[in-house]
């Protein structure tokens, strides 16, 4: 609140320092796990050195992005309930993709869109995570028998691919919506942001800096 | 005979094949007459003699089977059952259990590592471990359990046919030592003439069902049994039937990995498309929308309740 007065604080800084570790996290999982997918781009796992230590490495990059999910789902869980006003976001789907703002369409802090990556998120982290502890050489897999590795490894590999797509649309989503990504990196977001892309939070916040007397 | 021609390479695209122009070689195979067979072991020896593998001196757990499992330092193992048919008859099976160097290899297709695991020309299959990262995805490739992944270095390990004998003219280490000439060694054609005269003599002493196991489903082996009863080979320890790559195997890697190479490919040029076409979804900070929410009046004295005067068009959507 201590921002210029047309600011918004949209993502506190334990959120911010969470996504951004998660992002880095993330990246390093995703990219050894697709060098593994896709052997062409074997160099893929270049990033965290040679394929053996991409190999040691990728589990314990995994269970990093679970945990930070699970802090995440906590914190954001309230805002991603699905709500009856989500249909207006729906009904206007294309208006939005066309980049048209000339109807209020009451989305909350989250719109229908990212309520729907939210739990796809937390759905694909659970299946990545339950299919990778089976998996896990030197750890877990000789626990398992060859028919439940088979199954992991192929729901691995689906959760693993569906989350990296979800995830590139959301980069995309982030580079399309300007704005986006200062918001996730400072936290604040202008009011003019706050009410073309989440006309009902920013009224929310709006009629509490009200009530509350915080505005000037 | 030089086994170092690569005519198959884990992780590695069909469209970039292998070296191929002296790939005319004899295929190879090794033919293991269960029949012959007394268990003696002498295999086992020398095959850890040879490879110097020195696994752990286990326990007698009440079997013969020793030591109890295929393991990273015990590439090849005796498997005993005792087998009792309809009449009550009792049948001391034993079978020498290890790499079946499959013309088809499920851990070569499941492997990850680009030239972690090869197929030689003359149809060996051999794990590369200097290039392994121990994920273990053979040990799901593979129909018949074979490979095992070490403790000490998390690398995966099993049979070479001993590739390196071969490669100097020499016959596999357990061929060579076998007192009773239950394993042989030589071309897959000469091994299939062998195994025919083995079976028709069976045939005779009254094993009818008496066959060669050289299973289709994985496109042939290059290890191959001479057995009695060719009709059930789960008999002999589990030996499967039909062996296959897994569907769950062929699906994830004949199905799933083109689907997600283009399902990348068309959320790429989707998203390119919709930001070349849309252009950035950009803020007016000075534009304030009449949105009944909005509690803050309208700034603009222009900016009635009906003003749908639309945004300024920053990038025309045609």
């Amino acid at each position: 609140m201590s921002r210029k007065s047309d600011q918004i604080l949209r993502t506190k800084f334990a959120e911010r320092l969470c996504h951004w570790m998660i992002v880095l996290c993330f990246f390093l999982a995703a990219t050894s796990g697709l060098s593994w997918f896709f052997p062409t781009f074997s160099w893929l796992s270049a990033f965290l050195g040679t394929p053996q230590m991409a190999r040691l490495l990728h589990p314990f990059l995994g269970i990093a992005v679970f945990v930070g999910l699970c802090f995440m789902f906590v914190r954001f869980v309230k805002y991603n309930l699905p709500a009856r006003s989500d249909l207006i976001w729906f009904r206007n789907i294309r208006g939005v993709l066309m980049n048209r703002h000339d109807q209020p369409l009451q989305i909350g802090k989250y719109n229908a869109g990212q309520k729907i990556l939210f739990w796809a998120i937390m759905g694909a982290i659970l299946v990545l995570l339950v299919s990778g502890l089976i998996m896990w050489r030197a750890y877990f897999a000789e626990f398992f028998s060859i028919p439940v590795l088979r199954m992991a490894i192929l729901a691995h590999s689906v959760a693993g691919i569906g989350l990296i797509l979800l995830i590139v649309g959301h980069i995309y989503l982030a580079i399309w919506v300007r704005g986006s990504i200062s918001g996730m990196v400072t936290g604040y977001v202008s009011r003019a942001w706050a009410r073309q892309h989440h006309d009902r939070w920013a009224a929310e916040i709006e009629a509490r800096e009200t009530t509350q007397g915080v505005r000037k | 005979m030089n086994s170092q021609n690569i005519v198959r390479s884990s992780a590695t695209s069909t469209a970039t094949p292998a070296p191929r122009i002296r790939d005319h070689q004899i295929e190879v195979a090794k033919l293991i007459d269960v029949t012959t067979c007394i268990g003696c072991k002498a295999c086992q020896v020398a095959c850890n003699e040879w490879n110097d593998l020195r696994g752990e001196v286990e326990t007698n757990v009440g079997v013969y089977d020793n030591p109890r499992d295929l393991s990273p330092d015990s590439w090849t193992l005796m498997r005993f059952t005792e087998h009792e048919d309809e009449s009550g008859r009792l049948e001391w099976l034993i079978r020498k259990d290890g790499c079946m160097h499959c013309e088809d290899p499920g851990c070569l297709k499941a492997c990850p590592i680009p030239g972690a695991i090869v197929q030689y020309a003359n149809g060996i299959v051999d794990f590369q471990s200097d290039l392994c990262v121990g994920c273990g995805y053979c040990v799901a490739g593979c129909p018949f359990n074979v490979p095992r992944i070490s403790k000490q270095d998390n690398k995966a390990y099993k049979c070479t046919l001993c590739s390196d004998r071969l490669a100097v003219g020499q016959a596999p280490a357990c061929a060579k030592t076998c007192p009773t000439g239950a394993i042989s060694f030589g071309s897959k054609q000469e091994m299939q003439d062998l195994a025919a005269t083995r079976v028709a003599e069976l045939n005779e002493r009254g094993f009818d069902q008496a066959g060669l196991y050289d299973p289709a489903g994985v496109g042939g082996t290059h290890v191959m049994y001479v057995l009695q009863h060719a009709d059930d080979p789960e008999r002999y320890a589990g030996l499967p039937k039909d062996p296959q790559i897994s569907p769950l195997v062929s699906g994830w890697k004949d199905v799933l990995k083109p689907a997600a190479a283009v399902a990348g490919a068309v959320a790429v040029a989707g998203m390119a498309a919709h930001f070349i076409g849309v252009g950035p979804n950009v803020t007016d900070e000075d534009d304030h929308p009449e949105g009944a929410q909005a509690p803050r009046p309208a700034q603009r004295p222009d900016a009635g309740p009906d003003d749908r005067a639309p945004e300024p068009q920053r990038h025309a959507a045609e």
